[in-house]
Order: C-alpha cells, then sequence, then structure tokens
C-alpha cells in the first residue's frame, strides 16, 4: 500500500516535469522559459524528497538544499539579466 | 495496528496530494494564455505541492527512524520564502521588457501609476522651470 502511494507520486511528479519542458521548449517569450526552468526545479526538490522516503535514507537531504538554492539564484539572475542586460553591475553610482 | 503504519499512511497521503498539487500547476503553465497568469499557477500552487511532500518526508521520518530533520525544516522553510519572490521577479522583468498582455485582458494598473507618475514628475520639472 505505502509502495503503491510512493510510486504512484513519483510518477505524477514526473509526468509534471515532462510536461513542464514543453512550456520551455515552446515558451513564446524568454520569462515563459525561466519561469518553466523554476518550476522544474522546484518539482526535482519534490522528486528528491520523495526518492529519500522511498530509499528510506537521508543521504539525499541535502541535494533538497542545493537545488533549491541553485534554482533560486539561477532565476534572479535571470530575471536581472532580462531587465538590465548585465548580471553583475559594475558601476554603482545611479 | 501501530504508530508507524498509521505514519506511514498520512505520509503516503500527503505526498499524493502534493504531487496532484504540482501536476495541477503543471497544467495551469500549459494551458493560461499569458505570462503573468502563468506565474501564478507556477509560483503558488507549486510552491504548496512540494510544501506538502517535504511535510509528508519530515513526518515519515520523526516516526520510523525517529530523528528531526533540520535539513528538511531549513528546506521548507527555503522554498515557502524563495519561490514566489522569484515568481515576481521574473513577472517585473516581463513587464518591463514588453512581453505582451493577454488580448483580452481589460486592466493594467501598473500602466496606469506609470502614466500618473510621469505626470507628476513633468509637472515639478514645470514649477522647478518657473521658479529659477
Amino acid at each position: 500500500m505505502f509502495e503503491m502511494l510512493l510510486m504512484t507520486s513519483l510518477i505524477l511528479i514526473a509526468v509534471s516535469i515532462l510536461g513542464t519542458f514543453y512550456r520551455v521548449f515552446k515558451g513564446p517569450s524568454t520569462p515563459d522559459r525561466v519561469i518553466a526552468l523554476d518550476t522544474i526545479g522546484v518539482n526535482i526538490i519534490g522528486l528528491v524528497a520523495i526518492l529519500s522516503v522511498m530509499l528510506n535514507t537521508q543521504a539525499f537531504l541535502e541535494v533538497i538544499l542545493l537545488i533549491g538554492i541553485l534554482s533560486f539564484i539561477g532565476t534572479i539572475s535571470f530575471s536581472k539579466f532580462l531587465e538590465r542586460g548585465e548580471v553583475i553591475e559594475r558601476n554603482r553610482n545611479r | 495496528m501501530n504508530v508507524i503504519e498509521i505514519a506511514k499512511i498520512v505520509v503516503g497521503i500527503l505526498l499524493v496530494i502534493g504531487s496532484l498539487l504540482s501536476l495541477l500547476s503543471t497544467y495551469g503553465l500549459l494551458r493560461l494564455p499569458d505570462i503573468y497568469n502563468r506565474s501564478h499557477a507556477a509560483t503558488k500552487a507549486a510552491t504548496l505541492g512540494i510544501m506538502s511532500i517535504l511535510v509528508g518526508a519530515f513526518i515519515f521520518f520523526y516516526f520510523v527512524d525517529g530523528l528531526i530533520s533540520a535539513k528538511l525544516l531549513l528546506g521548507i522553510v527555503f522554498v515557502f520564502i524563495t519561490a514566489p519572490v522569484g515568481g515576481h521577479l521574473i513577472a517585473r522583468a516581463a513587464y518591463r521588457t514588453q512581453v505582451p498582455l493577454w488580448e483580452k485582458t481589460i486592466k493594467d494598473d501598473l500602466k496606469r501609476d506609470d502614466l500618473k507618475r510621469d505626470k507628476r514628475m513633468t509637472k515639478k520639472l514645470k514649477k522647478a522651470a518657473e521658479n529659477q
């Protein structure tokens, strides 16, 4: 019963990641693709959590934090690049 | 039926609810018409789903292995804070780079506020020129 529920949620979240890839490839504008990539990062966090429950190990819990931080930094730098045209601004006298 | 069995059933239901919410957010991401609507689906529903999954994993590790995982708590707080911030930043970048709104959009408050601010600034500049 428990294994069946775990397998069901794993399959559902994999289908959701696959559906999000359509928006990454198709998306009419660049922010569409960025937001789809952010959603993929958030979904991968859930995938790793389900996998660590399934295998009953705490070895993957650092991966959750790492993917969360990397996905957030990626989203922020993409939005800054889209808005200003550069990621790290050197000219601060504005 | 002991505590571990009940906890396992609760964890399984939480995980299935979370993955269903995640699937719902993907459906919204595929079906909604423009980027501003899609950002609602992508950031809010997916955040709730992932938080449900992480709470399920926390309950599992607490009742089965008997440990309180600070890493999972930190992950819950981090996802809860950062996902809406990222969605807001991307939506702002999309508006500033003139990504078009849906053609059936009837209200654009940001444009109205920009017009109001422009009018105020021109009035202020004119007053400064008169004083000089």
